[in-house]
């Protein structure tokens, strides 16, 4: 964990060394998130409410799914670029190393520019929060936790598997932001808004909703049942096959070298 | 103790012909050609052993440093390094292991050298004081300590080159797999690394393998070659048996004065301009004696020298014998 750390350090290091290049894209990222909130706020200047949720609603399911997002991405971001480590043949430093691969590959790449994106998410939080018209009592603000927890889990979950599949192909990869990039932007709105086979989709084949909509109905108040506060967890459940995978994955590049 | 054992290893390629329709073609239908890059690759080194491995490229080269680091698993064989399989024990394995990848580098490019040697001491759980006997002997060896503190983006090649060398050195391994290290370096530089080599082989006793092109980094470093070719170990032996296996020619080149140069049997000329003649003897039938007496006794002979085949010369014939 120490050491995790010093990885930390160091990378952070790295990339303050380019002050201006760090600080424009922390305002890029921000800017670009920004435009999407723009998006939803311009819509709801029109029609006031989506599916039944209010402005306020859906800026608390956005934020939190951004937040997540963005978190992931800015520690998990290994995984994100893994292409470009079997290309570089950076892969073959790291299992020359005395230490497990899924760490050195988290460690060789963090991209805290994505700052910026969860200044953005904090800020829209930080609005919805008082004008949601929702009682914080302990639960809801543990629903808003288990939330984000849940969501890191399947996002890094999915970067992992995209890592995995890169291992058998490095084209055609592209059909994974569907799911990476993609479940950021369909996850802005409560998932129910796309009908019920997005919903049953994003339940049981990538579970997003388990983080997104489930506790969020507790959350604002559409169900009672208290038990929708846990479903997040059911996140971590996911890791399991997509590192199975990564790992087969691994093992196939142990004995094919490419 | 390394030992290889009948070691093979198949790589499947995808086989496309140039052209947009075999292009759109090879999207539904791909044809695999097998590359066997090893076949029955056996040998061993012994502690402290300094071995320069060589063939053409694609000989299989990597393929072998990369099975015995534990990269890649092979399809059959053996392998035993330190009564370890790399591929399977792949962590303690590597501790005991140091690795440069001529071509790649292991040290973060924005930050000073010390940043990531530090970092480096920290992967492998290197003792502080351990770590700080080794840095301030690699620094006095590799003569690095004015860089350390400059960010690897900075450095010149060879620089860089001195500062991994320096890395994949920290952790004390008792094997040093060095892939190319003197590529694209300069003149002074390469002499630095080799005398480093070879220091760290005597002091440290370090098991140095070494794969080059350079074939001044054999004759400088290494007693023993392993050639290969092919995917087949084609040579195990020293570097002065295969000298004197393979050179069957000298070149000898006179300055003379007088009315015309002597021939005798098994002499070639190659060239003789105003009183200057190279020659090549075909020592299987005349030595080198027995062609300079001859010569001297017939022209007044001003200058002379000898020379055999470089180890360059050597290597292309080696290549040439084995079709490689």
């Amino acid at each position: 964990m120490k050491l995790y750390f010093k990885y930390v350090a160091m990378l952070l290091k790295s990339q303050i060394q380019y002050k201006a290049s760090f600080i424009m894209t922390i305002l890029g990222q921000f800017l670009v998130s920004f435009t999407a909130f723009l998006g939803i706020y311009f819509m709801f200047s029109r029609f006031h409410s989506v599916n039944g949720f209010t402005f306020s609603e859906i800026l608390i399911c956005f934020s939190i799914v951004l937040m997540a997002f963005s978190v992931t991405e800015c520690f998990v971001r290994g995984f994100d670029v893994f292409p470009r480590l079997i290309q570089s043949g950076n892969l073959d430093r790291i299992l020359v190393r005395p230490r497990n691969e899924i760490f050195q590959v988290l460690t060789s790449n963090m991209d805290f520019s994505r700052v910026g994106r969860l200044f953005q998410s904090i800020l829209m939080l930080a609005y919805a929060i008082p004008t949601s018209g929702i009682i914080w009592t302990f639960d809801k603000v543990m629903t808003v936790v288990l939330m984000l927890i849940g969501g890191i889990a399947v996002f890094s979950a999915l970067f992992v598997l995209y890592a995995g599949i890169s291992f058998f192909t490095i084209e055609g990869l592209e059909f994974m932001n569907i799911f990476t990039d993609g479940s950021r932007e369909f996850g802005k709105y409560p998932l129910s808004i796309y009908g019920d086979g997005i919903l049953k989709f994003f339940t049981y084949v990538i579970p997003i909703a388990l983080f997104q909509y489930y506790p969020f109905l507790y959350l604002i108040g559409r169900s009672d049942n208290i038990g929708l506060i846990f479903l997040p967890l059911l996140g971590f459940i996911f890791m399991i096959p997509c590192y199975c995978f990564f790992k087969f994955g691994l093992r196939k590049y142990k004995s094919t070298g490419s | 103790m390394i030992e290889l054992k009948n070691i093979n290893k198949t790589f499947k390629v995808a086989k496309r012909n140039a052209g947009f329709s075999e292009a759109v073609k090879a999207l539904f239908k791909k044809e695999y050609t097998y590359i066997n890059a090893l076949q029955d690759v056996s040998f061993s080194i012994g502690d402290g052993e300094m071995v320069g491995y060589i063939g053409p490229n694609g000989a299989g080269k990597s393929s072998t440093i990369k099975i015995m680091s534990g990269i890649l698993t092979p399809d059959s064989g053996e392998c035993m390094i330190d009564g370890r399989i790399p591929w399977k024990d792949r962590i303690a394995h590597v501790k005991n292991i140091g690795v440069v990848f001529g071509q790649r580098s292991q040290l973060w490019w924005d930050v000073p050298v010390i940043d990531s040697f530090e970092l480096i001491r920290d992967i492998y759980k290197v003792e502080n004081a351990e770590y700080k006997k080794t840095l301030s002997q690699l620094i006095e060896l590799l003569n690095i300590g004015e860089i350390v503190k400059t960010p690897t983006r900075q450095l010149s090649l060879g620089q860089r080159m001195r500062c991994e060398i320096a890395a994949s050195l920290l952790h004390s391994p008792k094997i040093l797999f060095l892939d190319e290290p003197t590529i694209g370096l300069d003149a002074v530089s390469k002499i630095a690394v080799r005398e480093f080599i070879k220091t760290i082989n005597r002091e440290n006793k370090t098991t140095v393998i070494l794969t080059t092109h350079d074939m001044q980094d054999i004759e400088a470093l290494t007693e023993r070659i392993l050639l290969i070719g092919k995917g087949r170990i084609l040579l195990d032996g020293s570097l002065s048996e295969l000298k004197t296996r393979n050179s069957t020619h000298k070149t000898l080149t006179v300055d003379y004065s007088g009315e015309k140069l002597p021939l005798s049997e098994h002499m070639t000329v190659i060239k003789n301009i105003d009183g200057h003649a190279e020659i090549i003897i075909d020592t299987v039938f005349l030595t080198v004696s027995q062609a300079i007496s001859y010569i001297s006794s017939k022209v007044e002979v001003k200058d002379m020298s000898v020379m055999g085949e470089t180890v360059d010369e050597m290597v292309v014939s080696l290549y040439k014998e084995f079709e490689i």
